[in-house]
């Protein structure tokens, strides 16, 4: 029996089963609130103790006609007794709200997996605007499945009647019934999800309580004997973690809360300045709500704005951070050059999604990386770093601070959409244990000149306007390195060129050596990854070591430069084999760098690798 | 202006105009209207009663944008039309620097040309000193948004085509509160300006007409000719009735059938002093007709055309922060991380399968 044999059966015989991971999607209408509902699973499922991981997709379009394949919004979530790292490959429960959601999220769905329908929404015009022509509740189409119907929103109709609220707005509760029965069947304390919308609708009682009494109703209907029957309430174990205190993050809070720390770890207030982009928003919207600390935000009139703004806070000593998507980042490429030109420290946080132009806007990509290290006009070298999970853009963040301002000069960051919007537990990190990085601004008038430099880092002073004595100017014309004033001289020129180089080159020597993150230091194959598919690799070599088969996993947190190391560390392995989703930036960078060479395994689908896409493929690799 | 901070006389009242000169060759035109223009700047700066080390002169890319490097302030000559964007950046970050941005017309109102729509409309309080050549200069001639239609130059060589941009108007329209205008050679007259500059708290806007003679030697020597300057200028002055000519025998008056300023002469054809147009610099309709004043009949009207304080920006924000704090209490990092659902996970529950964690709060 297979092991998705074995789980099906354990759903569907005994009372209470024990599993060791479930993934479950919820999708239904961009109104249905499917967001909101995997957010509070999320809350509950990590206070039970399970580890996790989730995945929200959402359409681009903000009201999509109701009832159309692209109007749906889902959310995914894995949790397990285990260690988890991806929101998982195939879906064990689909939560299904209409025919469209259905529709686009059905191949999904496990053989023999169990789906959840609302019957209630399965009336002729959704089923046709999903493009259905016969009805798959009664065409036999989904006997491979565990199909639970239940006329959602008949009941919540019913549950809310009580309080006046209108057809429109009671038929919004449907996904708090759905919550409440999800909740009964994993056993989940529904009390954090009752404060959470006490507190949401404190100002609406009338809908706070229609919202309670659905999530109660949805609760009951699952408890009744009928529904037991059919869907048997499952428990996963908690997971074994490290000990300590833990909570939920996305990537996007962890990021916001990372800038906040690195100016309470650096003493320096920061400038964040942005203009809207999907998916780098909500990183705006988080510090915005952040004013008690030394955190000032700036919706700047564009992209070009929002570095300048950050650049010349950077010149006035505060800590610059300007945020976007990829093509953002490609409008502030001038202004970041000259922060290049002027060795002023800088960070720049791109949350990449899909391309080119406008592309997919709420997808994840691994797409910028050539734009991150080359994305440039001249030779304007910096520092590229990306964060591998959610919880990691907190450290990331504070990383890239450190460097900016000990280093002087612009560092990129590359999250993405996936990360900024997934969430996984955290264990919350003791700050009074993390590094302090005050800069020391120059005061000492005697000897002065801008562009005197760190004799082991190559890093220029920061004389802060205000100090008597310290009157300079700098800008991007070239200036000479023993004067700092403009120069024009040939042989000035070619020796800058060489000291901006070789004082990125010189931050190698300020980063961590390079690990291997999973397997043995030397061998048949590595594989190599970067960024958000730390996850899907991580857990694919996992898989495959268990079966007592050479691989390691090497995963890099510095795009650039790369660890010193590394070349070292790959010459270890015959094979090295880099997925990403791109169609091979890092593999070129690496094998360019390093000559390695690196086999690639691409994805560019608008979606993160599966577990066991990763895990084919070194399989093949192995066998080959 | 910036922020009256306690400030060290001892280190101001003994300053002069040499102590801004820099030690930098200056590499303009023999010739150029920006070398007047860079005294009067050195000649005021020693009056605000400001350090020097306050000084901030921010620009972008062009012949005016060079104007940095030339002064012993600190200065940032930055990308070209960004130099409003970095300024408001380096206000934000320390409003008691008292910055003045530097840029011409092409840096200031064709690639830069929305960020000077947005410093203005967000009051941010900086001195914008607005060298208008109409011509791009360091790129060698080419037309501007300012210049004028039918221009000939080396991308224009039958004559530019589009309608050219009046700098004033575009700042009066953009919201700004402060706007003026001056000559580059009438140093007393731009110092004059520049002092009120730098007195108003906001964006102060000032257009600076200003010769490249090299490449559009004369653009306005029509109107700043001092031979005949006292028929074709309007000296603005708040109070007081908007009289030129030779022996100021003529002025201003708003012609309500058409709805615009027309030049008469007292006592002649049933016009009377109380007809000539007292100047109210508060008056942002008047000041949008002053702007507009371009010959053959009318003079062009220089000094403080509009003046209207108003929130300043960089203020708002702090303000707003102060209340925020005020509401939510003190920075705590801790207290960020750990707010919201927590869970402790116990050393001797750290087993697999273990009966696991608890709520924390």
């Amino acid at each position: 029996m297979s092991a998705a044999e074995e789980r099906l059966e354990s759903t569907l015989e005994g009372e209470h089963r024990e599993l060791d991971s479930v993934v479950i999607r919820f999708a239904g209408d961009s109104g249905d609130g499917m967001q909101l509902t995997g957010g509070q699973f999320t809350e509950s499922t990590a206070l039970s103790g399970n580890d996790l991981a989730t995945f929200p997709d959402f359409p681009a379009e903000i009201r999509a006609p109701t009832g159309t394949t692209f109007g749906v919004s889902a959310f995914q979530i894995n949790f397990a007794s285990h260690e988890v790292s991806t929101a998982g490959d195939e879906l064990d429960v689909l939560v299904a709200m209409n025919p469209a959601a259905l529709k686009t999220n059905l191949l999904d769905l496990r053989e023999g997996g169990v789906l959840v329908i609302d019957s209630g929404a399965f009336g002729a015009r959704n089923l046709k605007k999903a493009g259905y022509a016969s009805n798959p509740l009664e065409d036999g189409s989904l006997s491979g499945f565990h199909v639970v119907q239940i006329d959602v929103q008949k009941r919540v109709l019913e549950a809310v009647e009580p309080y006046g609220l209108g057809h429109k707005n009671a038929l919004r509760c449907k996904n708090m019934w759905v919550l409440g029965l999800i909740m009964w069947l994993y056993g989940r304390d529904r009390a954090p999800t009752v404060a959470g919308i006490q507190e949401k609708f404190a100002d609406r009682p009338e809908i706070r309580d229609a919202n309670l009494a659905a999530l109660n109703a949805g609760h009951t209907y699952a408890e009744s004997a009928e529904l037991a029957e059919a869907l048997p309430a499952v428990s996963v174990p908690r997971a074994s973690v490290e000990p300590g205190l833990y909570r939920n993050v996305t990537g996007t809070e962890a990021m916001a809360w990372g800038i906040v720390a690195a100016s309470v770890l650096s003493g320096l207030e920061v400038l964040f300045a942005s203009y809207p982009i999907t998916p780098a928003s909500s990183l705006l919207h988080t510090l915005a709500g952040l004013k008690q600390f030394d955190v000032t935000t700036f919706q700047a009139e564009d992209e070009i704005a929002a570095a300048c703004a950050a650049i010349g806070a950077a010149y006035a000593g505060s800590l610059g951070v300007t945020s976007s998507a990829g093509p953002g980042i490609a409008l502030k490429g001038e202004a970041i050059s000259l922060a290049c030109a002027v060795e002023l420290p800088l960070v720049v946080i791109n949350t990449q999604r899909g391309g080119p132009s406008t592309g997919l806007p709420t997808k994840t990509e691994q797409s910028d990386l050539y734009q991150a290290v080359f994305g440039r006009h001249a030779d304007t070298p910096l520092v590229v770093l990306a964060p591998s999970t959610p919880s990691d853009c907190f450290e990331v963040a504070v990383e890239a601070a450190r460097i900016a301002t000990r280093h002087m000069t612009p560092v990129m960051v590359l999250s993405d959409g996936y990360l900024a919007n997934a969430a996984e537990p955290w264990r919350i990190p003791d700050t009074a244990v993390m590094e302090r990085f005050a800069p020391r601004f120059a005061a000492e008038p005697e000897g002065f000149h801008p562009f005197a430099r760190d004799p082991d880092t190559l890093a220029r002073v920061w004389a802060k306007p205000g100090t008597p004595g310290l009157e300079h100017r700098i800008g991007g014309l070239e200036k000479s390195f023993v004067s700092s004033n403009i120069s024009y001289d040939p042989a000035n020129h070619q020796r800058m060129t060489e000291v901006r180089n070789e004082k990125i080159a010189r931050v190698a020597r300020d980063i961590p050596a390079q690990t291997i993150a999973l397997g043995p230091d030397s061998g048949p194959l590595a594989v190599l990854s970067w960024g958000s598919t730390y996850g899907a690799v991580h857990q694919a070599v996992k898989r495959v070591l268990a079966d007592r088969l050479p691989v390691a996993h090497v995963h890099l947190r510095y795009l650039w430069p790369l660890p010193s190391d590394l070349e070292s560390l790959l010459g270890g392995f015959e094979r090295v084999l880099i997925p990403e989703m791109n169609t091979g930036q890092l593999r070129r960078i690496v094998r360019s760098e390093t000559l390695v060479d690196a086999k690639g395994l691409n994805k560019i689908a608008g979606q993160p690798f599966k577990i066991t896409e990763v895990e084919t493929a070194i399989r093949e690799e192995i066998d080959a | 202006m910036n922020a009256p901070a306690e400030i060290d006389r001892e280190r101001t009242v003994t300053l002069t105009p040499k102590d801004f000169a820099s030690d930098q060759e200056v590499r303009w035109c023999p010739g150029c209207g920006d070398y007047a223009i860079l005294k009067a700047v050195q000649k005021v700066l020693p009056t605000l009663g400001v350090p020097r080390e306050r000084f901030v002169f921010v620009s972008g890319i062009g012949c005016s944008s060079r104007f940095p490097y030339y002064m012993s302030t600190y200065g940032f000559h930055t990308i070209h039309g960004r130099a409003p964007a970095i300024a408001t950046g380096v206000k934000l970050a320390n409003p008691d620097l008292d910055v003045w941005l530097i840029t011409g017309d092409g840096d200031g109102l064709s690639i830069g040309g929305n960020h000077m729509l947005h410093v203005l409309r967000r009051n941010v309080d900086l001195q914008i000193l607005l060298f208008n050549n109409q011509i791009y200069g360091l790129t060698k001639g080419q037309y501007s948004p300012t210049s004028r239609l039918g221009s000939g130059t080396p991308s224009t060589p039958e004559g530019s085509l589009d309608a050219p941009l009046l700098p004033c108007r575009f700042a009066l329209g953009a919201g700004a509160r402060f706007v003026a205008r001056s000559i580059d050679t009438e140093i007393v007259h731009l110092s004059a300006v520049l002092t009120r500059a730098h007195a108003h708290r906001g964006a102060s806007f000032v257009e600076i007409f200003q010769n490249c003679n090299v490449y559009n030697d004369g653009a306005f020597d029509y109107f700043t000719e001092r031979a005949h300057a006292k028929e074709t200028q309007l000296r603005l002055e708040h109070g007081q009735p908007m009289r030129f000519g030779r022996d100021g025998e003529k002025g201003i008056r708003f012609n309500p059938t058409t709805f615009s300023l027309e030049a008469v002469t007292p006592g002649e054809e049933g016009v009377s002093d109380d007809d000539v147009l007292v100047h109210d610099e508060s008056n942002r309709a008047l000041a949008g007709m002053l702007c507009a004043m371009d010959g053959p009949d009318l003079p062009v009207a220089l000094g403080v055309i509009y003046r209207a304080p108003g929130p300043e920006y960089v203020e708002s924000v702090r303000v707003q922060r102060e209340q925020y704090r005020a509401k939510v209490g003190p920075a705590d990092l801790d207290a960020l991380l750990h707010r919201g659902h927590t869970w402790r996970v116990d050393d001797h529950l750290h087993r697999p399968g273990s009966a696991g964690s608890e709520p924390d709060r």
